[in-house]
Order: structure tokens, then C-alpha cells, then sequence
């Protein structure tokens, strides 16, 4: 009689990513080990179902790390307990098949926030566990899953509950979240059970194929190099212990109400992008030359609501609508969160160095504290302009000080919240930044873009505050 | 050529529109969280991928997925995130990933603050992670280089198949300058070579770091550090203002260079022969250039960083010591102060 040799689909013949070696159709696992049956039930099903192709095989540390060896299939091999997060990203980025292959150790203790989030969000990947009760690879430490009184290498007493907690049950945990689509544990301890196992499995992949969510087989399994017994007494083990502690079963089944999860497509195009910037409304600058133009340096400080940043920002916005260098750096860090804030503002012609004000040509102070705490900074012939309302001040000499009544003229051009544009306004009829009326007009349009309404009301502010420094101001 | 005043942590992210990249993973930590912030915005909008991952591990790993994808992706975060990350960025060097990771830095150690500091030098510049490994470093000092380095983060790392850093501070995440949007976006291809896509191109391909035979693995190793050398020798660049008759030099990167600059600006005004020497990439790092200065008759080097001489040691090796090397800084989340530079500038004219 001919023999006839039955060669399992979608795993390599030989295994040449092994290295060299005497038996090049051998695998690195033990005898008696059942990642090889798990890894058989898997490819066949990649087969199958005709997506070996468009399938990824994540492998983490642990014994199946070497994974890749045996799978026919785009591999990749990462960190320990991270599987879930790459598969994340490779399912994102490109919408393929995504298989999970993970152990006890990677994917209940050090990978256990990547395993329980992945689920949570519902990502579209297979997540096989190949649960043995012991670290493998690493050399039969105590996992997630050992059971009570179960000796390992580092429980040598056998698990105590009271040391090193219980045993912990992945499907019971996946299946009180919403968004698995399929959760069964099996093992692969006799003919039976991997019939089973192998019914789940291809639940499991038709559902990757058909690209309708999460799954999670959790499939009991033999070690028995850690555990210390031979291959008959393991699988006895697993069907008389284990099963115990982690009943076979299905947790979770709405393959029937599941629907396919669509990805959207990247749009790569210059013309997207533009649109999404709205390029085409970005206006040219204002010509403007003045050949008297010197670059200033503005502070500008106050209380927290009192429009300070946003001041900042308007004139920021001016000096950029006829082109000028220029930069807007705000009060960051701890003084942000005692109540009072400030920005600098430089205007330049050429490249600006520092974008914080040391010394400004123009200190805008909202507050007494703001006044007294730069008052003594602003240059010798600098301005300090201020509002009124902080009543007498002793302002350094050799500094001219301007006070505003910025509130009140805010609230009799029918403003009550537009001080800082007063101030701006100010600033503008003194002529004190070398900015044309028309990129303040520009300034405060951009700047009260997304309110359209407030754009009149602050240009009647910003003509009232012109009108006062005419009347008042010598 | 359309301008407009945009803030540094938003201009990172259009640089990474405009140079393909369709994948962001993050965590949020404040000074970085506004890049997420834009992201979530702005991905969605042309079908490109966001997503807010549940840690910086989870971050990076993802990251690490879609790289291996052949997608371009990238991360954003500061200090103790980048930290948790560098478990991954290690595997990505170890896989020969390209990603691009920008650290917007806050100041440590261990929750430190939010203010500015640079002290992220030595866990980015040297490759903080395990093994031989050192990523590409750039650092940008103004709003218009965030956008534009990452886009040159992306080009140095899937030309080197390499994790690249974009290394920035909380200050250039805040500032708002005028800001150029680049003239054409790139559309990235899947490199169908190495890629593990889930295509039948690629079904052969494999990622990995694993090299369970020693010989292989001191053979990759040797691999990877001609790689950097030939990086070294292709990709150092540097700004260099007033060197040419400058007997002191600033060296500074990122904030640290602008106010350096105007340092510079006002000793020359004092009639003092000051220039600055900006490296544009960390790693590789100037040595070149560095070295020439450093063979001239007279020279001070004035290393102007907001770290404990972090960058300093890196100017003393690019020189071998040759010249004297002082450092001015100043660490904690306060920027360092436009005097302190001024004064050891004087002091060193003296």
C-alpha cells in the first residue's frame, strides 16, 4: 500500500526561519506540547476560508514567539504582552485579517491592559490563548492562571491564594464587556476537545474573514516540560483539574446580530488638504511700507478672563496681516494656574530670537499685580499702558505710563467684555506698534472668525478706544 | 505660498498630514496632548486613522503595528510618556521600523512639571530603550521646523528604516508664529519589501528583533551600527549664525537656540565676536563642524541648554575636548534667562 502523507495547509513544509538544523520539518516546541495542534487547527482554517493572503500573525514572547516559523502567512513578532496594541495598529492601518497569538503569562499579567482594551474597543482581531497555567518559554515560573496549589518554579509550595491571589479567568473577564463578538474556551487535551477546539477556532476566524469584530479563544493546553508530567498525565490534568478552574464553554456568541465593521479610506491629496485648511481663504498680506518701522516687543499681563492671551493674539494677527515677523508666546507652566496669565508678543522685520519679552518697548498691565510685577522691565522710554481702573500708580522713571480706562470704555462703546479690545484700540490711535487701522481690522475679523456676530461690535470698540486716545491723550 | 499664524503643537501635526502619515496613536500628557488633540481633529476628516490608546506602551505599539504595516504613523508625547515608550522604540530599531515619535519635553525627573526643560536629551539623543541602538533626532526651534522637521522626520526615518524623533519642548508647542503650509503632500507607498501588509506581496515577509543565535545577532548588531555610521556621515545638519570670525560659540537646539540667538544678537551689538551653532539634528550629531570650530587658534563654547549638560557632553566628544566647554542652564520648567547667557558670554570675552 502507498503511504500517504496528509500535509497540514498553511503551514510551511520545513521551517528554514528555525536556522540550521537536522530536522528542518521539526518544531522548536517540546513533546507533548500543544501549540502544534492549536498552530495545525489555526492555518488550516487561514486555508479555508482563502485569507492567508490578507492574514497577519502577531507573535509575543513567550514559546509561540517562534510563531513565525511555522505560519504561511505576514508575520510579525513583538514585545511581550503588547500583541493586542500592534494588532491595533495593524488592523487600523490596514483593514487586513489579524490573528493574536498569545500565552498566559504575556497575555493575563504583563499584556492584561492591552488584552482587556482591545476588547473593550471591539478591534477587529483573533486573539487565541494558549492557556498552560505556566510561563513556557521563560522556564515555568507562575502565571496569571496557575492553579491553587500548583507547584511552579517561584510557588514551590504550590499556589497560596493569600501570597499570590487566584487564578485568573480571562473569558468570564472578556465576556462582561460589550463589544467581543465571540468568546469560547476549549482545550486540546483529547480527540474530543480538540474537535471542539477546532469548531471554535474556525468560529473565530470566519468571523475575522467576514470582518465583523472581536474574538477570544482561550484553549487549555499541555506543558508538560513546566508542569513535570508526561503527555498522557497532562491532558488527564487539564480534563480533571483545569477544567475545573476554567470551564469549557462558549461566553459569548452574537455572531448571528454582528455586523461587518467598516474602516474609512486615507485621502493622501494635496487638493484635501488644502481644502481642510481652507487655503483659499488665507488672503495675501496688506502692502504696507513704513520705513520708520522699529520692532517692538510687547507684554502684555492681567487677570485670567480679562482677554489677555487673546489681546496677545489679535495683535499677533495684525502684525501678521501686512507680513511682519512676529511671535505670540504665552505664560505656560506654574504661573498659568494662579489666576493671572500673559503672553509676549515681539514685531519684527527680521527673524525673532527669543519669543519671550525680557525687556519690553510696550507693557500692556490689565491688573496691579501684572503693573507691579513687570513695571520695572519695560525699557527706558517704554510705555506702560494701564487700566484706570488699578487708580494711582508709582511707574518707574524715565517710562511713560498711559492709563485707560479700558472697563468703562469697553461698556460705553456697548462692549462690557471687550477691555482688551480697547486696549488694542489704544494702542492703534497711539500709534505705538507701527501697524496700519486696516491689519487691526483684519486681526480682529480673524480673530472673531468663528463668531461673526462679535466682529462689528468689537470694530466699533476698536474706533471708540481710537476716538478716546484723540480726545485724551496728548 | 499660503501664511498664517497656526501654534507649534498644531503645526507638527499638519507636517505629518502633508508627509502621508495616516496613523496617530497617543496618550495624553500635558505639554503634548494638544498634537492629540489636533489629531483626533483632523485625521478623521480625510479618512486617516486616530486613535487615543489606553498608555504610552499601548501608543508605541501600536505604532509598531502599522509601521509594520508599511503605514506611516506617529506618536506624540513628553518626558514620562516617552519614557514608558521606549520599550517599543527599542523593538522598532530592533525591527528596522520606521516612526516617527515627537517628545513636546516638560521638566523632570519622575512628574517634575509642565514647564519647559530639554532634560529629555540622553533618553532620546542616546536611544533610551535597550541595546545598540540610536534613533534620528531633529529639533526644530520655531513653529514653521515643527511642521517642517516632521516631515523630515518621516523622509530620514523610512529612508533609514529607523524610529525618528522630532525633539521639541513645551514652549515651541505653544508659540503661535506665521507659518507656510508645504506646497505638495506626499503619498506614500507600502514598501512591499519588508512590510507585513496582509497583501499577497508580502505574505513571505516577516518583522522581528529575535535573533536567537549570538552570531546572528552580533551580525545584525554590526549591520545596525554601520547603518549609523553611514547616518552619521549623511544626515548630520546644523545652522550655524556669525561663526566665521566668532571666537565664542553658543551651541544650543530648539527654544534654548532662540534665545541664544538674541543673546548672540546683543553681544554683537557690544561688539563681541559671538556666534551660534544650532544643531538641526541631535543625532547624528554635528561633529563635523563642530570640529572645525573647535581647530581654530581661539574658541569658547558656550553650551546653552535647559538639561544638566546633557548636550555639553556630546559637543566635548564631537571636539575630544580640544576646547573649553562651559555650560549655562537652567533646569526645572523656567526658561533659561536671556542674562545668564549674556554673562557667561562677558565672562568669557574677558
Amino acid at each position: 500500500m502507498e503511504e500517504k502523507i496528509i500535509r497540514t495547509q498553511g503551514i510551511y513544509s520545513e521551517f528554514p526561519r528555525k536556522g540550521p538544523s537536522a530536522a528542518p520539518a521539526a518544531t522548536h516546541y517540546c513533546p507533548g506540547c500543544g501549540h502544534g495542534i492549536i498552530h495545525k487547527l489555526i492555518a488550516e482554517a487561514l486555508v479555508d476560508f482563502g485569507i492567508q493572503d490578507k492574514t497577519v500573525v502577531i507573535s509575543p514572547v513567550g514559546c509561540a514567539v517562534f510563531a513565525y516559523y511555522y505560519f504561511d502567512a505576514g508575520n510579525i513578532q513583538v514585545a511581550h504582552g503588547r500583541a493586542p496594541a500592534v494588532a491595533t495598529g495593524v488592523s487600523r492601518a490596514r483593514d487586513c485579517v489579524v490573528i493574536s497569538y498569545q500565552g498566559d503569562g504575556d497575555l493575563a499579567s504583563i499584556g492584561l491592559n492591552e488584552t482587556l482594551q482591545a476588547a473593550n474597543r471591539g478591534e477587529k482581531i483573533a486573539v487565541f490563548f494558549v492557556n498552560n497555567t505556566v510561563y513556557g518559554m521563560t522556564g515555568g515560573q507562575m502565571a496569571p492562571t496557575t492553579l491553587i496549589g500548583e507547584k511552579t518554579i517561584t510557588c514551590p509550595d504550590g499556589r497560596d491564594p493569600l501570597t499570590q491571589g487566584y487564578p485568573t479567568h480571562m473569558c468570564e473577564l472578556i465576556s462582561t464587556l460589550k463589544a467581543p463578538v465571540f468568546v469560547e474556551r476549549v482545550a486540546v487535551s483529547d480527540i474530543k476537545n480538540i474537535r471542539n477546539a477546532r469548531r471554535a477556532i474556525r468560529k473565530a476566524i470566519e468571523i475575522q474573514a467576514e470582518g465583523k469584530g472581536y474574538t477570544f479563544v482561550e484553549i487549555l493546553s499541555p506543558c508538560p516540560t513546566n508542569l513535570g508530567k508526561n503527555a498522557v498525565a497532562n491532558n488527564e490534568w487539564i480534563n480533571t483539574e483545569m477544567v475545573k478552574e476554567f470551564p469549557l464553554g462558549n461566553y459569548r456568541d452574537r455572531t448571528a446580530e454582528a455586523e461587518r465593521v467598516e474602516r474609512t479610506t486615507s485621502d493622501f491629496s494635496t487638493e484635501s488638504l488644502e481644502k481642510l485648511f481652507e487655503l483659499d481663504s488665507i488672503a495675501a498680506p496688506i502692502e504696507h511700507k513704513d520705513p520708520n518701522f522699529k520692532e517692538s516687543q510687547v507684554k502684555i499681563a492681567g487677570f485670567g478672563g480679562q482677554g489677555v492671551l487673546s489681546l496677545g493674539t489679535m495683535l499677533t494677527q495684525a502684525a501678521q496681516a501686512v507680513g511682519k515677523q512676529v511671535s505670540w508666546y504665552p505664560s505656560y507652566g506654574p504661573e498659568q494656574r494662579g489666576g493671572t496669565s500673559n503672553c509676549s508678543v515681539i514685531i519684527s522685520n527680521d527673524r525673532i530670537g527669543s519669543p519671550v519679552v525680557y525687556h519690553p518697548d510696550l507693557l500692556v498691565a490689565m491688573n496691579r499685580p501684572s503693573l507691579e510685577k513687570f513695571q520695572n522691565d519695560v525699557k527706558p522710554g517704554g510705555i506702560i499702558m494701564y487700566d484706570a481702573i488699578i487708580g494711582d500708580v508709582e511707574l518707574p522713571k524715565g517710562v511713560k505710563g498711559v492709563a485707560v480706562p479700558a472697563q468703562d470704555l469697553a461698556i460705553q462703546a456697548g462692549n462690557p467684555r471687550g477691555a482688551n479690545t480697547v486696549m488694542l484700540g489704544v494702542m492703534l490711535g497711539l500709534g505705538l506698534t507701527g501697524l496700519p487701522e486696516e491689519a487691526f481690522q483684519t486681526a480682529l475679523a480673524a480673530n472673531f472668525a468663528k463668531k461673526p456676530k462679535l466682529i462689528p461690535m468689537n470694530l466699533e470698540v476698536l474706533a471708540f478706544a481710537q476716538k478716546w486716545v484723540k480726545e485724551n491723550v496728548k | 505660498m499660503a501664511t498664517t499664524l497656526v501654534k507649534g503643537n498644531t503645526a507638527v501635526v499638519i507636517g505629518a498630514l502633508y508627509a502621508g502619515s495616516d496613523c496617530f496613536f497617543g496618550y495624553p500628557i500635558t505639554p503634548a496632548s494638544e498634537v492629540l488633540h489636533e489629531a483626533s481633529a483632523l485625521y478623521p476628516k480625510l479618512g486617516r486613522k486616530f486613535l487615543q490608546a489606553e498608555s504610552e506602551e499601548a501608543s508605541i505599539n501600536m505604532c509598531y503595528g502599522a509601521a509594520a504595516a508599511g503605514h506611516r504613523v506617529f506618536t506624540a508625547s513628553s518626558g514620562p510618556g516617552i519614557s514608558l515608550m521606549q520599550e517599543g522604540v527599542s523593538y522598532m530599531a530592533g525591527a528596522e521600523l520606521p516612526c516617527v515619535i515627537v517628545d513636546i519635553m516638560r521638566a523632570g525627573p519622575g512628574l517634575g512639571n509642565i514647564g519647559p526643560e530639554q532634560g529629555d536629551y540622553n533618553q532620546v539623543v542616546k536611544g533610551g530603550g535597550h541595546g545598540n541602538y540610536k534613533p534620528i533626532v531633529v529639533a526644530p526651534n520655531s513653529v514653521q521646523e515643527m511642521c517642517d522637521f516632521t516631515m523630515l522626520a518621516f523622509d530620514l526615518a523610512f529612508k533609514w528604516k529607523t524610529p525618528a524623533y522630532v525633539l521639541a519642548d513645551g514652549v515651541l508647542g505653544q508659540m503661535i508664529e506665521p507659518f507656510t503650509y508645504p506646497e505638495k503632500a506626499v503619498v506614500p507607498k507600502i514598501d512591499t519589501d519588508w512590510a507585513v501588509a496582509g497583501i499577497p506581496e508580502t505574505r513571505e515577509n516577516l518583522v522581528t528583533s529575535i535573533f536567537l543565535n549570538f552570531d546572528q545577532l552580533g551580525k545584525f548588531n554590526d549591520y545596525l551600527q554601520e547603518k549609523y555610521a553611514k547616518i552619521a556621515a549623511e544626515e548630520a545638519r546644523v545652522e550655524m549664525l556669525n561663526c566665521d570670525d566668532a571666537d565664542i560659540v553658543l551651541v544650543a537646539y530648539g527654544i534654548s537656540s532662540r534665545i541664544a540667538k538674541t543673546a548672540m544678537d546683543e553681544a554683537r551689538k557690544a561688539g563681541l565676536k559671538v556666534g551660534l551653532f544650532r544643531p538641526i539634528t541631535l543625532n547624528p550629531f554635528p561633529v563635523k563642524e563642530a570640529k572645525a570650530l573647535a581647530a581654530r587658534d581661539k574658541m569658547t563654547f558656550i553650551s546653552v541648554e535647559m538639561s544638566n549638560g546633557q548636550m555639553a557632553d556630546d559637543l566635548r566628544l564631537a571636539i575630544e575636548c580640544k576646547k573649553q566647554v562651559k555650560l549655562v542652564n537652567r533646569l526645572g520648567g523656567n526658561l533659561i534667562e536671556l542674562n545668564q547667557i549674556s554673562d557667561a558670554i562677558n565672562a568669557a570675552a574677558k
